[in-house]
C-alpha cells in the first residue's frame, strides 16, 4: 500500500510541477487575458511566421486552435462553449452555417483589401455577396497521375478511369460528394444533382469502376500516391502540388467534362468575441504581400490577385493551379443539397464502399 | 530462480520486441530525413530538431498532453479500483452483470459518440470547455478499463484471505488496505498504464471537448493530417520516445535496489 | 465494527461517474436514436439497421473483431508466459507498453511505409527472394496492425494472472505424469482464464467499431460499424441513424458480457 501511495503522490506532483511549467509558458506567451483573438483553422494552414507579424502589428494575441474536418468544427461552434473569432470552413459548409445562422456578418468598410480578390472568385452561391465570408484558398477537384508507372499514359476526362487497363491503380478521396460527384459528371450531369434515377445511375457506374480502385482513403492518399502505392488518385488541387512538388513524375489534371471547385473562406463564427479583431485579421490576410507570403508556404492557389504579382513566375502561370476563366466557369461549387439529399448520397457511398469487397 | 528461456523462446521474444519497436525506430529513422516525408530518405539532418526548440506552443502542447495524462491516469484509476471493488462485493449475478455492461458501455462506443455526448452534456452543464472538460472527459473514459485491469485479480484472490484477516480481527479500513489492495497492485498499475495509454492516444473525445485554445498533441497531429504531418512530429516522437524510454529504464533499476519484493518471489 | 455507511460512501464516485457520464450519455443516444434526419420522432433508423447493407456491415465488424481478438490472445499468451519466466519481467512488460504511448496515426503512417509496395517489409521479401507482395489494404496487414494495437491490452492482464500461479502446482502436475501440453491445459490455463477474458472483452469489444484503422490500412476494403457511425454523425449529420447503430454496439457488447460471463457454477475456489 505504502508503495502504492507513494507512487501517486509523486505523479501528482510531477503533474502540479508541469501544470506551474505550463502556466509560466503561457503568461509568457501573453495568453492570459488582455486583447487576444482566436483562430480555428485546418492544421499547418497558415505561415506561423505570419501570425507573429499580425501580433507585432496590432498588439493583438492570437491564441491558435487546429481542426481535421468541417463537420467536426462546426459541431464544435454549433454546441456553444466556444469562443472563435475566426474560423477557415470550406464553401459548403460555410452555405449550411449561412443558414444556420452561425455567422456573423462581415463589415465590408473595415476590410479595404477585399479589393485584392479577384472577382471570379467572389459573390459565390454559398455566399452571396460575401455578406459572411472572404476567400483564403481555392482549388480544384481532379486526377493526378504518373505516367511513368502507366507507360506515359495521360488523362483528360473522368471516363478514362474506366479504362480496363487500369485494374487496382486508382486511389479515390473518402468524400461522398467528391466521389458521386465525379460519377454524376462522368455522366454528363451536374455534380449537384439530386434527381434520384441519376444517383442511381451514378453509383452504377461507379461500381463499374471497382476493379480499378485499389483503395478509398483519406488525407494519407497523399502520401501514398507519393510512395508509388497507386499510379492514379482523385485528389484535391491543393495536395497535387503538394505531392508534385515531392515527384517529378506527378501530373495533375481537371478533367474536361467538369468538376468540383472549392474554397476555404474565413468568417466570423457567431460566437466570436474579438469581432474587431477578427475584421482586423482578415484585412491583414487580404494584403497582397500577405497573402503572396502565406500562399508560398502553403502552396494551394491563392485567390488573391494581387498577390500574384509577389510570386514565382512558374508558380503562378502553372496552369493546372490557376485555371483560365474558361476552364473555371465550367467547374461547379457545391451547393449545400440538404439533409435529406446529403443522406442519400452517403448512403450510395456507404454501399459503394461495401461493395468493394 | 527458473530455468532459463530455452533459444527458441528468446527467439519468439525477440521477434515480438523488433516487430513492436518497428514502426517506432521507422519514424526516429525518417526523423533525421532532410527529404520532407517519410519516403525517400534523402539526406542526414537534424533541422527538425532544431524546428522543435523554437515551438514555445508545440511545446505547451506536449506539457498539456503529459499533465492531462498523468492527472486522468491517477483519478481514474483510484475511482476504477473502488468500483472494481463495490462491483466484485455484489453477490446478486444479474446485479454485477448489468455494471458490467454499463463500465463497458464507454469502451464499446466510438469515440464520435463519446465526444458529442460529452459536449452535450458539458455545454448542458455549462461548463467552460478547455482543460477541465478535457481532464474530466479523459477521467470518464478512462475509468471502465482500469475497472477491466483489476477486476480479474479480485476475482482470483481467494476469499479466504478475507475471512482469516477478519478472524484475526481485522477492521473494514485494515482489510481493505492491507489485504486486498496489496494483492490487486499489479491490476491498479495495469489500470494505471492503461488509462495513460488511452489519454494519450485518444484524439475525438479531446478534439470535441476542448476550446480556448487549449490542445494535446494528438489533436495537433491529427488536424495536420489534411496537410501532411511534417518531419518534426516525427522528431517529438522520437524526443518523447527517448525520454520515455530513459524513465521506465531508469526507475525500474532505481526501484531494484534494496527492495526486497514481497509479490512474485520464486524460488 | 463494520461500518456500513463509510463502506459504501467509498463507492460514491464511482456510481456518480455511472450515472454522469455512462447512463446520461446513453439515454441520450438513445434518445436521438429514435429521430429521423429531419428531427421527427420516428422508427425509421432502426427499420434502416436491418437492410443487408448494416447486416453485412455487423457481420463483417463481428467477423474481424474475432479475428483480432484471436490472434492478439495466440501472440500474446505466449509472450507474457515468457516474460513471466525472465529476470526482469517487469521492465519487460514496461517496455512491451511503451511503443503503445506513441500517437496511433504516426504508427499508421510508419505501417504505411513499412507495408508499401517500395517498403521495408517487401524490400525484406525481395532478399528472401519471395518477390514484392501487395500488403497494404489487404485483410493481412488490417489484422497485423490491429494486433500491433491490441496488444498491449491482452498482454498485461494475461501477465498479471500468469505471474500469480504457484509454481508448485506445475511441479505437482509434471510429478504425477502430465506432459507439458496437459500441464497447460488442465493447470495453467484454467487457472489464468479471468486474465484471459479480462484481455479479450478489451480488445474485442473496442474492435467492433475500429473505424481509423479501416481506411489507413485497409483502404477502406474493410468496413465495421464504426464507419458507418463516423460517416453519420460528421458527414452526413444524421446524429438519428448514428445513435441507432450505437445503440445497437451496446446491446451487442451487453449480449457478449452476459454470454461469456461469470457463471453459477464454480469451482472449489468459491464455495464457501
Amino acid at each position: 500500500m505504502t508503495k502504492l501511495i507513494r507512487a501517486f503522490i509523486s505523479i501528482a506532483l510531477v503533474s502540479g510541477g508541469l501544470l506551474y511549467l505550463i502556466h509560466h509558458l503561457n503568461s509568457s506567451q501573453g495568453l492570459a487575458g488582455g486583447n487576444t483573438l482566436t483562430i480555428y483553422n485546418w492544421g499547418d494552414y497558415i505561415d506561423e511566421e505570419l501570425i507573429d507579424r499580425f501580433e507585432e502589428e496590432t498588439g493583438i494575441k492570437v491564441i491558435y486552435e487546429t481542426f481535421d474536418s468541417n463537420e467536426a468544427m462546426m459541431t464544435k461552434i454549433e454546441q456553444g462553449g466556444t469562443t472563435y473569432d475566426i474560423a477557415v470552413p470550406s464553401e459548403y459548409m460555410i452555405d449550411k452555417m449561412r443558414q444556420e445562422d452561425l455567422l456573423i456578418p462581415l463589415d465590408h468598410s473595415k476590410l479595404p483589401n477585399l479589393k485584392n480578390i479577384d472577382e471570379r472568385f467572389m459573390d459565390l452561391p454559398f455566399d452571396p455577396g460575401n455578406q459572411y465570408s472572404v476567400p483564403y484558398f481555392w482549388g480544384t477537384v481532379g486526377i493526378v497521375y504518373n505516367s511513368t508507372m502507366l507507360d506515359g499514359k495521360e488523362f483528360t476526362s473522368w471516363n478514362d478511369l474506366w479504362d480496363p487497363s487500369l485494374k487496382n491503380e486508382i486511389i479515390l478521396v473518402d468524400g461522398a460528394r467528391e466521389i458521386i460527384g465525379m460519377g454524376l459528371n462522368s455522366l454528363g450531369y451536374s455534380l449537384n444533382d439530386t434527381n434520384l434515377d441519376h444517383l442511381i445511375e451514378a453509383k452504377a457506374k461507379l461500381m463499374k469502376l471497382t476493379p480499378n480502385v485499389k483503395a478509398i482513403v483519406g488525407d494519407e492518399g497523399k502520401v501514398l500516391i507519393q510512395n508509388r502505392e497507386a499510379a492514379i488518385g482523385i485528389v484535391w488541387s491543393g495536395d497535387a502540388a503538394d505531392i508534385m512538388w515531392e515527384n517529378e513524375d506527378l501530373n495533375y489534371v481537371v478533367p474536361s467534362e467538369g468538376s468540383n471547385l472549392w474554397f476555404d473562406n474565413m468568417v466570423i463564427p457567431k460566437t466570436a468575441k474579438n469581432i474587431d479583431g477578427a475584421h482586423q485579421f482578415i484585412n491583414f490576410m487580404l494584403d497582397a504581400e500577405v497573402a503572396a507570403q502565406n500562399t508560398e508556404y502553403v502552396s494551394y492557389s491563392t485567390p488573391n490577385k494581387e498577390a500574384l504579382q509577389y510570386m514565382p513566375e512558374d508558380m503562378v502561370s502553372d496552369e493546372r493551379f490557376y485555371p483560365s476563366p474558361e476552364l473555371t466557369e465550367k467547374l461547379e461549387v457545391y451547393e449545400n443539397l440538404g439533409k435529406k439529399n446529403l443522406a442519400i448520397y452517403n448512403q450510395l457511398f456507404l454501399e459503394f464502399k461495401m461493395g468493394q469487397n | 530462480m527458473r530455468d532459463k528461456l530455452a533459444i527458441s523462446s528468446k527467439a519468439y521474444l525477440f521477434i515480438i520486441f523488433f516487430i513492436l519497436y518497428a514502426p517506432i525506430f521507422y519514424l526516429v529513422y525518417y526523423s533525421f530525413n532532410s527529404g520532407g516525408t517519410m519516403s525517400n530518405f534523402e539526406g542526414f539532418t537534424l533541422d527538425w530538431y532544431k524546428e522543435l526548440f523554437g515551438d514555445t506552443r508545440l511545446l505547451i502542447i506536449v506539457l498539456n498532453t503529459f499533465v492531462i495524462a498523468l492527472l486522468s491516469a491517477l483519478v481514474s484509476t483510484i475511482i476504477g479500483v473502488l468500483g472494481a471493488i463495490w462491483i466484485h462485493s455484489i453477490k446478486q449475478r444479474q446485479t454485477q452483470n448489468t455494471l458490467l455492461s454499463l463500465n463497458n458501455v464507454l469502451i464499446v462506443s466510438p469515440d464520435v459518440i463519446i465526444g458529442a455526448s460529452f459536449l452535450i452534456l458539458l455545454t448542458m452543464a455549462g461548463i467552460k470547455l478547455g482543460f477541465y472538460s478535457v481532464l474530466l472527459s479523459h477521467i470518464a473514459f478512462s475509468i471502465p478499463i482500469v475497472v477491466l485491469m483489476v477486476l480479474p485479480k479480485l476475482k482470483e484472490m481467494s476469499p479466504s484471505l478475507i475471512d482469516a484477516a477478519r478472524d484475526l480481527g481485522a477492521s473494514q479500513w485494515q482489510v481493505l488496505t492491507k489485504v486486498i489492495i496489496p494483492y490487486i497492485t499489479p491490476g491498479i498499475f495495469a489500470g494505471f498504464f492503461m488509462a495513460l495509454t488511452y489519454s494519450f492516444d485518444d484524439f475525438a473525445v479531446t478534439f470535441f471537448v476542448t476550446g480556448n485554445g487549449f490542445s494535446t498533441l494528438s489533436v495537433e497531429i491529427y488536424s495536420l493530417a489534411r496537410r501532411g504531418i511534417s518531419l518534426n512530429i516525427n522528431a517529438l516522437s522520437t524526443l518523447l520516445f527517448i525520454f520515455t524510454m530513459l524513465l521506465v529504464v531508469g526507475y525500474y533499476f532505481i526501484a531494484q535496489r534494496g527492495n526486497t519484493r514481497g509479490l512474485g518471489v520464486r524460488k | 465494527m463494520e461500518n456500513k455507511v463509510t463502506r459504501n460512501l467509498v463507492f460514491i464516485p464511482y456510481a456518480l461517474w455511472i450515472l454522469i457520464f455512462v447512463i446520461a450519455p446513453v439515454t441520450l443516444v438513445l434518445y436521438y436514436s429514435f429521430f429521423d434526419i429531419e428531427g421527427n420522432l420516428s422508427l425509421v433508423n432502426y427499420k434502416t439497421f436491418f437492410t443487408p447493407v448494416y447486416l453485412k456491415m455487423t457481420l463483417s465488424s463481428f467477423w474481424y473483431a474475432f479475428l483480432i481478438t484471436a490472434v492478439t490472445l495466440l501472440v500474446a499468451y505466449p509472450t507474457a508466459y515468457l516474460i513471466t519466466r525472465t529476470k526482469h519481467k517487469h521492465l519487460w512488460l514496461l517496455l512491451i507498453i511503451a511503443p503503445s504511448w506513441i500517437n496511433l496515426l504516426l504508427k499508421a503512417y510508419a505501417f504505411i511505409g513499412i507495408f508499401g509496395t517500395y517498403g521495408t517489409a517487401n524490400a525484406i521479401l525481395e532478399v528472401f527472394g519471395i518477390g514484392s507482395k501487395q500488403l497494404l489494404f489487404t485483410d493481412f496487414s488490417f489484422v497485423f496492425v490491429s494486433v500491433y494495437i491490441f496488444i498491449p491490452f491482452m498482454i498485461l492482464p494475461i501477465f498479471n494472472s500468469l505471474n500469480e500461479l504457484n509454481p508448485s502446482l506445475l511441479d505437482a502436475s509434471r510429478d504425477l505424469g502430465a506432459s507439458k501440453w496437459t500441464t497447460f491445459r488442465r493447470v495453467i490455463f484454467p487457472l489464468t482464464i479471468q486474465g484471459v477474458k479480462s484481455g479479450c472483452q478489451v480488445v474485442f469489444i473496442p474492435a467492433l467499431s475500429l473505424f481509423m484503422l479501416t481506411r489507413l490500412i485497409a483502404g477502406n476494403k474493410v468496413i465495421t460499424l464504426g464507419t458507418a457511425i463516423e460517416q453519420q454523425f460528421l458527414v452526413t449529420q444524421d446524429w438519428g441513424m448514428g445513435s441507432t447503430i450505437a445503440v445497437f454496439l451496446i446491446i451487442f457488447m451487453v449480449v457478449i458480457m452476459v454470454a461469456t460471463g461469470n457463471r453459477k457454477k464454480r469451482g472449489a475456489k468459491n464455495e464457501r
